[in-house]
This record gives C-alpha cells, structure tokens and sequence, in this order.
C-alpha cells in the first residue's frame, strides 16, 4: 500500500509545500506503526494514550537541568533517578509564562502548559491541553478521561471550557469500584453478552437528553452554556453506557487490578507515596484493559503541603523559610524534589513494565509533568521545568534536551495537541499566542 | 419527609395531612420573631418600597450536596443511604451559595448522580418500603399500569422538581415507566427506573428559577411562585419547599402579602430553621474545608479525623444555640464561653466531659461553660478555627488574621505574589526566631510583604496561645509567647480581648448582612445592593442582632422575590464602597 511508504510528517510536508507548520495533524490510524515499533495487539492498532501528572514547587535552578542539549544528555542532580528512562523522556529547560497581569502565585506553570497562559481578568482559565486531546483521541473509551488526586482532595487541573473542572477522584478504592466494578466488561473473556440492565439505563437516559431543547430555550447565554456543559456530561455518560454495550476488542496486556486497600487522606509524604502507588497501579490497568485514553495525576497540587511526620513545616513551608546552603540550595526542599522525581519515575517505569508487542505501555503514550513554579524558593515564573515519558505512539521523538531559552509554554501545549492530531494551528493567551511548535520533538 | 414538621409521614397520605401537622406543631412551637410582643409592632410593615435598585435577579443554581442530601431524606424519609459523592462545590466571593450559580454537572459527576438516583430508586421502591411512598396498587406487578404510574409520578414529581410537572413532562415520564415495565416485566422497577431519571434531570439537579409579571407593579417582574417558594425554602431550611408551600405558591397565594409573612413566620418557628442558619454558617465559615482538615499525628496526637468532625459542630452547636435556641445577639458568638463538648474534643481542649442521657439515649454531646479567665472565649478560639487556619504542623497568625479579615469582615488579603526575596528568613538560623512573632517580624521586613502582613498578623499573634491544632500552649520552643495584638489600631492582649474588639467591630456585623443576602438571593452585593444593605443593616442593629430576624427582613424585602430589568440595572446608583 502507497501510505505504507509514506509517514506523517512526509504527508503534512507535500500538502502545505514545505511551509512552516501551523496546522494540527490529523489522526490517522494507518500511521500509528510507522516509527519503528510495533504496537498492534491481535493484529489491530492500539490507540495513543495522554496523561498529566502534576505537583507544584518545580525544582532548584541549577540541579535539575542536562547541562547539553539534544540527545543523550545527562539529567541533573536531583533528576538522576529518572536516568534509567533516558531514553523514553524528554526535558524542557528555560521555559515561562508571559503575561500582562499578576500571575498569582502556584497558578503559572498549570496555566500556561495546560490552558495557553492567563485568560483575561474576572473569566476562567481556558480548556486544559487534556481535555482537548480527550475530545479529539478519548471518544471511543470507556471514560473520555480519568481523574485522580493523591493527597485526599478531589484536586484537578483539568478543566473544560468555562472553567469547568473535571474532579479527582482520591479514594483508591471508589476509584477501583468505578473502573472495575460491577459495570466492567473484560476485553479478554471469550464471550459476550451486552447487559440488558446497561440498556434500559442507555435508553432511560436519552429520555433526560430529550429534555435539552426545551431547558435552553428559556435561559440567557451563561446559564445556556452551564447546562449545555450538564448536557454534554450527560452525553458522555450515554456514550459510555454505549461502548459499554459494544463487544470489546481483546487487549492481551490488560490485566484487572485487584481491588486495593483504600488510601489515608492527608498529605503526609508516606500517605502520598501509598495512594499514588494505589492510584498508578489502577491506571495502568484501566489504560492498559481499554478504559481511557487521557488520564490526569494529581500528586499533592500546587501549595504542595507534603510534609514529613514530626516536622512542624511543610514542603512548600520549607520553600519559604529553609535557609540555603553555600550552593543556593535548600536542602530539605530538594529532599522532597527527590522524592518526587522518584514518584514520577516509578509511575513511568509502572508503565513501562506493561509490554505491548514489541514495545511497551509506556512507547504508545506520553506523562507530562506539570508544575506551577521554577525556582520554588522564590515561587518563580521563569525556567518552569517540564519533562514527559513516552513517544505517544511514534508521535513524539524521545530522549531529547531542549533549551528553550525563555520561550513561552504555551509553545509545548501546542506541539501536544497537534501530536494528538488536534486541529489548532494558533494557540495560546496574550503574549502567549504561537503559532510555533517545537518541531525538534515532532516525529 | 417533606410535609411533617416533626413526624415522618408516609408520602401517601402526607399531602391529606400536611396541613394538619403544621397546624398543631405551630401551636406548640411557634417562637418566631413576629410572634414577640415587643417586636410585632416594629415588624408590622417590613417590606421596603420597590425601587430599582433593591430588585433582584434570577439565578439558575445547582444543588448543594447538603442541599440534595436533605431534599432526599425530606422526601423520602431520612433512612435512605445516598452512597455517592458529589462533584465539589465552587466558592465564589466566598460562598458556595454564590459558587452555586456558576456550578455545572461534570462527565464523573453526571455517572455519580446516576448510580444514587438508582440507588435510591431502589431503596425507595423495594418491596418492604413502597408501601408507605406508593399512593396506588398497580393492576398487575408485572405489567404497565399508566394511571398508578401517573399517581405516583405526579405526586413525587411535584416535590422533586418543586413545582407542578406539566402534562407534557408527566405523559413522557409515564411513557418511559411503561416501556421499562414492558422490558422488566416488573411495574415497581419501570416506576424506579423513572424515578431514577427525574434524580438526574437538570430539573431536580438544578434550581430553575422563573419570572413573571407583577400585576401590581406596572411593568415590573417578580419570580413566580414556585421559584420564591424554593428561594425560600432553601434559604431558611437548606431544603425543598414542603407542601404547604407548594401549595401556597400553586394556588398563587404566596404572591400575596398576608399569606407571604404567614409562611416565612411559619418557616422561622419550624425548627427546620436550625438547618439553614447552620447551612449559612457553615458555608460563611467554609467549615466544609474540616472535611479534608489534617494534622502530624506526631505532633498533634489528639487530632484525628474524628476530631475535625466534632469540631465542625462543635462551632455549629454554639451557632445554632445562641442564635435560634436563644435568638441571641450575633456578637455574642466572639465573646460567649459557653460551648458544646465530647469526650473526644476535650481531651483536645483539656477539659474532662462526661457524657450524659437524654430521655434514656445515650448524648456524646454536653453543654460546657469555660471558666471566666480561660482564653476559651468565642468561634475565634474555638478548634475549627484555629485548626482550619493553620499549617499541618503549626500555628499561622498570617493564616488566622487573613481568615478573620475575609470570613467575617468581608474583606480581601491580597495573595502573595511571585519572586519573593526570602533571603532575611533563609538565611538567619532559625534559633533566633523561635516564636511566629519573632519569624514574622523578620519576614515583614521585606517592604513587597510588609502591606499585607501587617494587616493580618497582628489579629492572629493574639492567637499564637493555641498551636496549630487549637490545644492551648503559653510557649513555643521554650520561649513565651507574647498574645499581644491590634485590629485596626485597637490594641488587645489576649484572645478574650480580641473577642471583645472583633465584636464591636461594625465590619463585622456588615458582612454577616452582606453575605446572609447573597446566600439569600444567590447574587452578590453590586451597586444595585447598596440601598438595600443599608436598610438591612440598620434594621439588624435596631431588631439588636437577631440573625433570624436578619433572615426575615431578608425575605420580606423586595429584593428577595422582585426581578431587575436590564434597564433598571443601567440606571443603579454607581457603588459607594465598603
């Protein structure tokens, strides 16, 4: 076949004549194989898969950063745990926020990777990268995304349009029972039968959507779009009972978890630890048995009020008042910046461990790691780290260092979505505005 | 349920027996403020003249979890278990009731209410339980009967959707009964299924309110009657409008001025009306935030999760006695020493509570009066609080002023801004600045922080006696602890002290008025309030602080149930500022 010749980029390059890039690029199916591994599972494409993983607080200036560029740099000191994976992650260095208004403190980083930079004063932040990645990759799972937050509260950054935002889940096992409860269908077992209890929900259920029409007439524009957005979860929820009443296709990798043992809710560092390996666990079951395709990791938000036990400060306390040493360097908030590059770590080599033909979990998705700070002693906007595991399906060259020297973030949520075959080719608030990718990272 | 004060009555016969059961309960119990001697004459005539700038606004809000939990258990009795979680709320000017009006349903929030509408459908329905909600016996369990299914629906709907369900609505909810019936070959499970679907319409989750016009004000708009009776019914019970009010907005008599202040005095000697103060209360003081409350165990034994739930009402008890029980002076909450204590809260608070019996039932909760030179001494020093406004693993006088500023002066702490220069505190060994005083001052000398610190940590320095989980303490780090402090210029000395200014202050009193109204109307003050506030200010001072007496002057104003135009709006008076 011609296209088998063909891939992607060769495609985009002839349609716009080798001019710059400024258009998404569209999903196709046929060009998932084409960079080198194989990921069809029974002889069908496994589809791309996008998470977020976020904490606040960023990382020390200076011990974080690869001291070269491009491939087969070297992380810094308080990112060596992640060196195993080298290879599969990428690092941004020198990134920012631009704006004309305050940037209040622990919004920037979220803001700017995830909605563009800050909407105008008095409005909500813009849809999150997520969100719209889920809209475009996510309609055909079972759950468009999945939310979950480790530190005990249903804390998200993700958020549709209107600043609606998608909660967390923070129990374990409300989150097992959601996934793996009564209403999971094993894409594995011989035999299928739909639910006829699923149908009679499906169907009961369009009857509230026939209600649509006649609730909208009635109200003003604001109110319209809260209840078009109650309309379209509703939607959602039919689309899910749907797929749901659909013979799944056999997923050899999948396997359900066990359900776990629930999680403390607080935000003592070892408490965090537990539920986010409770939580990493059951999402790499649901992502690897078919159930969602974007996911969002929550570790302890922005104010990062992690803390030890026995000591009377916090993480984010530490930031503040922890004197430095001779090197600039706060000790005891670099101890906790280790401890959180070594959750990310374990959260990317978790799915990495999954094998998908002759690749892994891990090869068909992308974890970007969010953070609303760069240097957390003074609560920084400039040079917010941002790193992220995984190729998204031969979309995204790995193993690289890009220095992009003040460049705004909203350039990297840009080049996602148009991995993830978004059709944006402008994105981006205020100063933020671009229409550049980081083509460096682009297969 | 819905249409019993005091009993619980089954559905079936309630709407037959609603009006009885009020009538005797109002007898017995009625102790609203227009039933006072010396205030029946002064409250003759409440309602202001309707200028423009005192009408209000429609709002389209969604159900507060308390808010459906409590319709749920009103409507179907209090046994039924909801087993779901609800999407957060949203606080917006610092209220959820205002959060309310922005809030939609999310994808996970749309599957939560699914699974407890089903569940509670079934709970409802089961065979043991559907004797007391079914008005009818269908002709066949396994087969459709339309004209039961309609009882039942017309009945239930008409509470759950606080209004009267139009036919259309009616016909197409026992189609979907029918054809669930068909495919079930079991009536009670078609009728659950329905019932399930009118738990997740917006018409339940939402609360729709309408206008129409006011025939005596030429040109003018009102909310219709079933809207003012949900206004008012979740503003003075946090809970649906029961059937008289039903009633009373169907038959278009609660448009009427009479039969208006006969109901909102009904709803004030209800002793419903303890729920929506301590609704309002809880939401003001975003007690809410104790759910999720945590403290170093290592540091703070006695603070358990348990303890954070007894110390949200503990501060709810206080409230709901001083201000319904003994329809006290709202000033009083900052200077009482009387409190409501369980064996649990006092080993946190040092104080041994023996537990009592009330009519044979054993209470953990027990009446407790602090000595009269214990810094216990009104909500400021009471745990939820000062736990609440606190680090995990200390004290914040920062955290605990900016709280008192924003909770109940209605006034906005700056957030800190980005790239502060901590170098003053970095790099000083911390054995210099054992006490938060001592680290305060020290960070305050950088000038970007000294603005808000300073309107902030001198309220909070006085609370410094009290650690980060509220247990009373003299020294930090082997130093004493200094409890000096000023709000506003006024100096004090201890948390009794500062109880006594905050008190006194007229800020304090304003915002309760301010936010009372929003948490009313569901809208925050602007420019078209003004008038109105003033009036409902100087109404709380002269009716000498009476917050259920704050509630009636609210709903009885024209602001409460009257509509602005467009036009009306444009020609508001411009703000005067607080």
């Amino acid at each position: 076949m011609v296209m088998n010749k063909m891939n992607r980029r060769t495609i985009l390059r002839g349609a716009l004549g080798g001019a710059a890039v400024t258009v998404g690029i569209p999903f196709l199916d046929c060009f998932l194989d084409n960079n080198g591994k194989a990921f069809a599972a029974g002889g069908k494409t496994l589809p791309p898969v996008f998470g977020t993983w976020t904490m606040g607080l960023g990382l020390t200036p200076g011990f974080w950063e690869p001291k070269t560029f491009g491939a087969n740099y070297e992380f810094g000191e308080d990112l060596k745990v992640l060196t195993p994976l080298q290879k599969k992650i990428n690092v941004f260095s020198g990134l920012r926020i631009l704006s004309s208004q305050v940037i209040t403190v622990h919004t920037g980083g979220m803001a700017g990777l995830l909605s563009g930079g800050l909407s105008a004063p008095g409005k909500p932040l813009g849809p999150s990268i997520d969100t719209l990645i889920a809209d475009q990759v996510g309609t055909r799972s079972r759950f468009r995304s999945l939310e979950v937050s480790c530190d005990g509260t249903p804390t998200s950054f993700s958020r549709r349009a209107g600043g609606v935002v998608n909660p967390s889940e923070f129990s374990p096992i409300a989150f097992y029972q959601r996934i793996f409860g009564a209403d999971y269908v094993d894409p594995n077992k011989a035999e299928y039968k739909p639910d006829p209890a699923l149908m009679l929900r499906k169907s009961a259920l369009s009857a509230v959507s026939e209600q649509r029409s006649d609730l909208l007439s009635t109200l003003g524009a604001s109110d319209k779009a809260r209840l078009d957005e109650y309309f379209t979860s509703l939607r959602t929820l039919e689309k899910q009972l749907e797929i749901m009443l659909e013979k799944p296709d056999p997923l050899p990798s999948c396997k359900v978890a066990t359900q776990p043992q629930d999680g403390e809710r607080t935000v003592l560092i070892d408490h965090v630890q537990k539920n986010h390996e409770l939580f990493v666990e059951l999402m790499v079951a649901a992502v690897a048995c078919g159930q969602t395709q974007v996911f969002n990791l929550n570790l302890c938000g922005a104010l990062s009020h992690m803390r030890r036990a026995g000591s009377s400060n916090t993480y984010h306390t530490y930031t503040h008042e922890e004197a430095v040493d001779n090197r600039g360097y706060q000790l005891t908030v670099g101890w906790f910046q280790r401890q959180i590059a070594d959750m990310y770590f374990k959260m990317a080599q978790k799915f990495d461990s999954y094998r998908e033909g002759d690749g892994t979990l891990l090869d068909r998705m992308l974890v970007l790691y969010v953070t609303d700070h760069g240097d957390a002693k003074v609560h920084g906007n400039e040079n917010i780290p941002v790193f992220m595991a995984g190729g998204a399906a031969g979309r995204i060259k790995t193993g690289l260092h890009v220095a992009a020297k003040g460049e705004t973030l909203s350039r990297l949520g840009l080049t996602l979505q148009q991995a993830y075959g978004v059709s944006v080719g402008t994105w981006g608030t205020e100063a933020n505005t671009t229409s550049h990718p980081f083509g460096e990272i682009m297969a | 349920m819905l249409f019993s004060e005091r009993k619980v009555i089954p559905l079936a016969l309630c709407g037959a027996l609603a009006l009885a059961a009020f009538s005797a309960n109002a007898a017995d119990d009625h102790q609203g403020l227009a039933s006072s001697p010396e205030r029946a004459g002064a409250n003759s005539k409440i309602v202001e003249p309707g200028t423009t700038a005192q009408a209000g606004r429609p709002v389209i809000r969604r159900l507060t979890s308390d808010q459906y939990a409590n319709s749920i258990a009103d409507i179907f009795g209090p046994g039924i278990n909801l087993g779901g979680r609800f999407d957060p709320e949203v606080r917006k000017s610092g209220l959820i009731a205002l959060g309310s009006s922005e809030a939609t349903v999310t994808a996970s929030g749309i599957e939560q209410f699914d699974n407890m509408a089903r569940k509670i459908a079934e709970q409802v329905l089961e065979k043991s339980a559907r004797a007391s909600v079914m008005p009818c016996k269908p002709a066949a369990e396994n087969a459709p009967d339309p004209a039961c299914a309609k009882m039942f629906l017309e009945r239930v709907g008409r509470f759950l959707y606080r209004r009267t369900l139009s036919e259309q609505e009616l016909t197409s909810l026992v189609e979907l009964a029918n054809s669930t019936t068909g495919t079930t070959k079991d009536f009670h499970q078609g009728l659950a299924r329905t019932l399930a679907n009118m738990m997740v319409s917006p018409s339940f989750l939402f609360r729709f309110e309408k206008i129409e016009a006011d025939p005596d004000v030429p040109g003018g708009l009102r909310l219709d009657g079933f809207s003012k009776a949900a206004r008012l019914s979740f503003f003075m019970w946090n809970s649906a409008p029961d059937a008289l009010l039903l009633d009373a907005a169907a038959n278009g008599s609660l448009h009427k001025d009479a039969e208006f202040r006969r109901q909102v005095d009904r709803m004030l000697a209800s002793k419903r009306l303890e729920s929506g103060v301590r609704a309002f209360f809880d939401d003001m003081l975003n007690l809410d935030q104790m759910e999720t409350a945590s403290k170093d165990s290592d540091l703070y034994p006695e603070f358990t999760p348990a303890v954070a739930k007894e110390a949200r009402e503990e501060t709810l008890r206080t409230i709901a006695q001083i201000l319904v029980a003994e329809r006290g002076d709202y000033r009083d909450l900052f200077t009482t020493r009387k409190t409501f204590l369980t064996p649990t809260l006092g080993a946190l608070y040092g104080v041994p509570v023996v537990t009592r019996s009330v009519i044979g039932q054993p209470d953990s909760w027990v009446p407790y009066e602090y000595a009269k030179d214990s810094p216990r001494v009104g909500l400021l020093a009471q745990v939820s609080f000062l736990s609440l406004h606190s680090h995990p693993g200390r004290s914040s006088a920062t955290l605990r002023g900016k709280a008192l500023r924003e909770l109940f002066m209605c006034q906005k702490v700056p957030d800190p801004p980005g790239n502060v220069d901590f170098t003053v505190v970095q790099q000083t060994d911390n054995v210099l600045y054992k006490t938060a005083r001592a680290r305060l001052d020290a960070h305050a000398k950088q000038p970007m922080c000294a603005g808000c610190h300073k309107i902030t940590d001198p309220i909070g320095l006085a609370l410094e006696g009290f650690d980060g989980s509220g247990r009373f303490r003299t020294a930090e780090n082997g130093e004493v602890i200094d409890l000096r402090g000023s709000l506003n210029g006024v100096a004090f000395k201890s948390p009794a002290e500062l109880g006594e200014v905050v008190s006194k202050n007229s800020q304090v009193t304003s915002c309760l008025v301010k936010q009372a109204a929003a948490f009313a109307t569901g809208s925050a003050a602007d420019a078209t309030a003004t008038e109105w506030l003033k009036y409902l200010n100087e109404a709380f001072v002269a009716d000498g602080y009476r917050f259920p007496g704050l509630m009636r002057r609210i709903v009885l104003s024209s602001a409460f149930s009257d509509v602005q135009t467009k036009q009306q709006a444009s020609i508001a008076p411009a703000a005067s500022g607080h």
